[in-house]
């Protein structure tokens, strides 16, 4: 039966074509298919995209892709035959219409088409292998390949995926008579898609009889050996591996049916393929990620209508000189001052020197590649900061592999996400962590390091797969492999490194990929920022840095703390960490430093008397008052303070002295110094209306804008998030921070802001940071923060406050009183217009604000903003 | 110009009026009762085509604010005067070749009951406009803006969002004398953001409107302060400058909400008992959800379009309200 075609949103009536063409067996059969250009058009002039619907959806899943098709393009997207709006082929649900015979359905219909100029096909779901198929028969005209949660290779010893088994088990009945499992396909999405998308999504399938072929595409999973479809599938699969052309992986990672080791198995196929994974987004990725029609179309024209010339993808070099490794100052220690200490861990005196880190180092790496990791595979390191881990870390780049360093900050949740997506080959990590990796779901084999005794530590440490957490090895067993073990080669210059992950504090946390080479930059960068010489050692209270002190060639000391909870550093802890190691630098963050303040008079005299020789000590990882840093002062007399500037992508930009941030005074914004030696740093205008494009990048002064970086240690680009690398890096080889600010007249640089926290007032762009800064100096608020409401563009701007009770405490809100009182507000009003022209519409009071997981100092003003939103528009008034 | 004001008795016809008169233009005004403004004067219904032509003669220019406002009172009421009573102004003006109408409307003929978060004017809705002032004034709009797409007679519709200021002896008068008797709830938080407009700027932006009628013909503009504030802000202080103490009392906005459908049920039975309701009732549906929704606009169009933006901000506007009330006391 051939139903017409309702209106729907988002789908424009032109589109909508119907065409004879013969099927499989040779039968005409009518098909509909959107289609952006009519028959009489001339051929496009750059080429056709081919979107190919899967199981149980239709054409109407790529509605976006057509509507934001590029000039040039003609997108054709088809209901496969029994599907949508088309014709029934021939078939049951005991012998379902095969997937060979969809492959030959399409080719018949593109034949009929006329469809001769370059093609790109875009799958999704079962509709990738039938594009892929389709594909592999056109490899003439095949300019590109776009695939969406799909897959070409299952492993059917395990089992089909758990979400289809009912499926595929009472097929009749789930798929036919009943339409629970076309409802189920936008269900995976939660509520994120609206109900009359959902139900544009079922309008072709009301009936069992319009179900039929729902059912046999569930049929057509070959899961039993002697399916007719396995040997298409297979020969897919092995058709697609090595294929050449521009390839798109996207992926929505939340999908229970194709799961990552599907998106895996692809990416080892097509290894040179283009990832964008879109986190939170479910099976329909193009419904819950509709950014990713875009995404698709800025990929075919970055790759297919002007491909970048080719930069040598996978350089096999390797260094020619040990100096260009990013641990060579290591070595150069090692080999003049061997004895020298190098590390040690203050809580359990744990020494070693130059030469013998070195050597630990070269063993452990020779003995995890004589265990199974070779250069290019990715390692999660699930260890606290101190001896282990470093040699774990120096391990891996000695041998090429790339060490995932996730902390614990970003929350089970952001952790999960973070480290199941990597695509983690090996794990290695004390009891704790690999405990935690097994509940987490993370997969690669694991290797134990092993720590002081603890409850978890000895369930894990029985080496063998009956271990309740597989334990392959132990880091121990790992050194004794390496002593018989060959010498591995030395990676290339420029080999992968690292995966850092960003906060998560705004949207997911990112992966971003470090080459060896930019690791060494940074290292050199802060080695030279403190000025740091063979004769100096730092006490490592800030963990990143921490890692830095073999590739700096400098000595360093693990203070007795809890590191992943930065305010257990005492004052005293510091004072032994600084004469263990004769330190003369501390790295530090605001956190730890607060508690060495609030802990300082418990010192000894003899104490104050190690601390007073520090002559460099370093805040990082937040903005510190400056207040705090005077009080730090006052403990560490002699040390020059400094809070640099940067981010997980590009580790320091800039850097600011107590001395700098006195003379700098109040200013729009927070300063945070000059930017350093070899970091260009630019501007780019924010547009007065956010509709329009950022002004071109500039480095003149008080323009405010996002700030861009350009350094020899900004990332690689970010893992496996191929538009959002596009977009940071759309000025060049540098990166867009997606921080505001500016620069002043003495090149100085003043962080206004999150770009994303801008509220964009009918006036202009104003950036929240000076605002907020002048808001909490008003006597008695203990914090405020400013967000917008409103369509951007129009938006009104709104303070929301926190207020001090007598003792110092938050005051809780009373039921009602979500508006503050006339004296706050007015006060509030007063103090904005001081410094900005915007009005304020409206002051609103809570007793205390969502923060991010990993610093528990980040506003989390998205849903700052979305609860005032609700407010201010009369929804009810609960707590933010 | 020559320009005739209809409802010129009110604070924005009187000081349109006023305003035009005193930049040197020829300004006849059209109301039922006298407006003591010191100008030509037509009195007559806006309803009556003698008085109506009589009013036009001569004119090039008309600005039209003669309307029934109130929130209750018969549909036939409403259509006769705001719906036939622009028939009857458009007819004039065309027989005297007047060549540009500013059409004065409200917001909520494009708008129904939902919040409106920076919002666009939006077309006139009769079909789901809420409330008689409003449907009226939706098909009034559509009729006006639709003699401008005739011929060279050129009209804008401009709506003015809750005009207040010095002289205003219903809205603010009103909200005054209720805080004063302790019977100004705020309904729910008293959050919801509401657009106000003050009044000198409301009168700029209809000598802006009447100048650019020819650029912006055709087109309907909300015009405010561009100045949203809680409504319980906005309540509080127009109380505190008539004297009045500020608000307390909160009532959730379900019981307003029913409170005032309640309300419209007794109003409407007493009206089709022939009661005739001199004074409004306390709190309507309509009322509440004004009252406890967030009402507030898009700005850029509007001020691009009509070349003006406002010369008062609230933060001016509340103590010139007060200062006029220390010398004019609520009765």
């Amino acid at each position: 039966m051939v139903r017409a075609v309702p209106e729907l949103p988002g789908l424009d009536p032109s589109w909508s074509r119907r065409i004879t063409a013969p099927d499989a067996d040779g039968v005409d059969r009518v098909w509909h298919i959107l289609d952006t250009a009519s028959d009489d058009d001339a051929p496009p002039a750059n080429g056709t995209m081919l979107c190919v619907h899967g199981n149980p959806t239709w054409s109407y899943l790529w509605r976006r892709f057509l509507d934001a098709a590029r000039p040039g393009w003609r997108v054709i997207a088809v209901d496969q035959l029994g599907m949508g709006y088309s014709e029934d082929p021939s078939g049951t649900l005991e012998s379902p219409r095969t997937l060979a015979q969809r492959v030959d359905d399409l080719s018949r219909l593109t034949d009929a088409l006329a469809l001769t100029g370059p093609v790109v096909a875009v799958g999704h779901d079962w509709g990738g292998i039938v594009a892929s198929g389709w594909a592999l028969r056109h490899r003439d005209q095949l300019a590109g390949l776009v695939l969406a949660n799909t897959a070409v290779h299952h492993d059917f010893s395990h089992g089909i995926p758990k979400p289809l088994r009912p499926a595929r088990a009472m097929a009749a009945l789930t798929c036919v008579r009943t339409s629970m499992f076309v409802r189920a396909a936008t269900a995976l999405s939660g509520s994120r898609i609206p109900r009359d998308i959902r139900d544009a999504f079922s309008a072709p399938y009301p009936d069992a009889a319009d179900r039929r072929f729902v059912g046999q595409f569930v049929a057509d999973i070959p899961a039993e050996p002697s399916h007719p479809s396995r040997a298409a599938l297979d020969e897919i699969a092995v058709g697609l591996t090595g294929l050449e052309v521009p390839t798109l992986l996207m992926r929505g990672a939340a999908d229970p049916v194709f799961s990552e080791d599907h998106f895996r198995d692809l990416q080892a196929r097509l290894p040179g393929a283009d990832l964008q994974r879109y986190e939170g987004a479910s099976h329909l990725v193009t419904e819950d990620a509709p950014r990713s029609a875009e995404d698709t179309w800025n990929w075919v024209a970055d790759r297919i209508e002007s491909p970048a010339p080719e930069l040598s993808p996978t350089p096999s070099s390797a260094p020619a000189e040990t100096t260009d490794l990013a641990w060579s100052e290591l070595l150069r220690r090692a080999a003049g001052t061997p004895d020298a200490l190098a590390v040690v861990e203050v809580a359990n005196g744990r020494r070693l020197s130059f030469a013998q880190l070195e050597a630990d180092i070269a063993l452990v790496g020779a003995g995890l590649v004589a265990s199974g990791v070779e250069p290019g595979q990715r390692v999660a390191l699930l260890v606290p900061p101190g001896i282990d881990l470093t040699v774990a870390l120096y391990a891996c780049w000695r041998i090429g592999a790339v060490v995932v360093v996730a902390d614990a900050g970003l929350g089970p949740r952001g952790m999960r996400r973070a480290l199941r997506g990597a695509g983690i080959d090996h794990v290695i990590g004390i009891g704790k962590g690999l405990a935690a990796v097994a509940l987490l779901g993370v997969p690669g084999r694991r290797i134990l390091v092993e720590g002081p005794t603890s409850a978890l530590g000895s369930l894990v440490r029985r080496p063998g797969i009956w271990g309740p957490v597989h334990v392959a090895d132990t880091l121990d067993g790992v050194r004794l492999m390496g002593a018989d073990a060959p010498t591995p080669p030395l990676p290339p210059v420029d080999a992968e490194a690292a995966v850092l992950f960003t906060s998560g504090a705004t949207g997911p946390a990112k992966g971003v990929v470090y080459r060896s080479d930019q690791i060494r930059a940074q290292a050199g960068h802060i080695k030279a920022i403190y000025n740091l010489s063979d004769h100096d050692a730092f006490v490592a209270a800030f963990a990143p840095f921490a890692l830095y002190g073999p590739a700096m060639g400098v000595a360093s000391a693990v203070p007795d703390m809890d590191v992943t909870s930065p305010s257990t550093l005492t004052a005293t802890g510091l004072a032994e960490a600084v004469s263990a190691a004769g330190a003369t630098t501390v790295f530090a963050s605001p956190s730890s430093l607060r508690n060495v303040v609030a802990t300082a008079p418990s010192l000894s005299t003899g104490q104050r008397d190690t601390l007073s020789g520090v002559r460099v000590a370093m805040s990082a990882g937040a903005p510190i008052p400056v207040p705090l840093l005077e009080s730090v002062q006052m403990v560490l007399p002699n040390a020059e303070l400094h809070t640099p500037y940067g981010m997980t992508e590009c580790l320091a930009v800039s850097d600011i002295t107590l001395a700098g941030l006195q003379a700098a005074g109040a200013g729009n914004g927070v300063c945070v110094g000059r930017p350093l030696a070899g970091v260009e740093v630019s501007i780019a205008p924010l547009p007065q209306d956010p509709s329009q494009p950022d002004g071109d990048p500039t480095k003149d002064p008080d323009v405010t804008g996002e700030i861009i970086v350009a350094a020899a240690h900004v990332k690689d680009h970010y893992d496996q998030l191929w538009a959002t690398q596009r977009a940071s890096s759309r000025d060049g080889d540098s990166h867009r921070t997606g921080d505001v600010g500016h620069l002043d007249t003495e090149g100085r640089l003043w962080v206004e802001g999150r770009r994303q926290h801008v509220v964009h007032a009918a006036s202009g762009p104003l950036t929240p940071v000076a605002l907020e800064l002048a808001l909490q100096a008003i006597p008695g608020i203990r914090d405020a923060a400013i967000v917008g409401v409103g369509p951007e563009g129009t938006q009104a701007v709104v303070a929301i406050m926190i207020v001090n009770d007598a003792n110092g405490e938050p005051v809780k809100r009373r039921c009602g009183s979500v508006l503050a009182g006339r004296p706050l507000s007015r006060a509030v009003r007063m103090a904005a217009a001081e410094v900005s022209r915007q009005p304020i519409a409206a002051v609103l009071t809570t007793s205390a604000f969502p923060v991010d997981v990993r610093h528990q100092s980040k506003v989390d003003r998205a849903r700052l903003a979305q609860w005032a939103t609700g407010v201010l528009a009369g929804g009810p008034v609960g707590t933010p | 110009m020559r320009v005739l004001v209809t409802g010129a008795s009110g604070l924005l016809g009187g000081g349109v009026a006023t305003a035009l008169a005193a930049r040197g233009d020829d300004v006849t005004v059209l109301q039922r009762r006298p407006s003591g403004l010191g100008l030509r004067e037509v009195l007559g219904e806006i309803t009556d085509p003698v008085a109506v032509a009589c009013a036009a003669e001569g004119c090039d220019s008309v600005i039209h604010l003669a309307a029934k406002v109130n929130v209750t009172g018969r549909w036939a009421d409403y259509h006769r005067i705001n719906v036939e009573g622009t028939d009857t102004l458009l007819a004039a003006c065309r027989d005297a070749d007047v060549s540009r109408m500013v059409f004065v409307s409200s917001p909520s003929v494009a708008h129904a009951g939902s919040s409106l978060v920076g919002a666009d004017a939006g077309a006139a809705d009769p079909e789901h406009a809420r409330g008689h002032y409003a449907r009226s004034k939706a098909m009034a709009e559509l009729k006006a803006l639709d003699a401008d797409a005739r011929n060279d007679f050129a009209v804008v519709a401009i709506r003015p969002h809750l005009v207040w200021g010095p002289g205003d002896t219903q809205l603010v008068e009103r909200i005054g004398r209720r805080a004063r008797a302790g019977r100004l709830p705020i309904i729910g938080s008293g959050a919801p953001l509401v657009d106000t407009l003050y009044i000198d700027n409301a009168v700029d932006a209809m000598v802006a409107a009447l100048d650019q009628c020819h650029e912006a013909r055709g087109r309907a503009l909300v015009v405010t302060n561009g100045e949203p504030r809680p409504i319980g802000e906005i309540l509080s202080r127009w109380a505190l400058a008539t004297g009045a103490p500020a608000p307390s009392r909160h009532i959730p906005s379900g019981l307003a909400r029913l409170t005032g459908s309640a309300v419209d049920a007794v109003t409407a039975v007493r009206q089709r008992l022939g009661h005739d309701l001199l004074s409004d009732p306390p709190l309507t549906r309509f009322l509440a959800e004004q009252l406890s929704t967030a009402h507030w606009f898009d700005q850029r169009r509007t001020r691009d379009a009509l070349g003006w933006s406002p010369r008062i901000s609230l933060e001016e506007g509340f103590p010139r309200l007060a200062a006029w009330y220390t010398l004019h006391p609520l009765p």
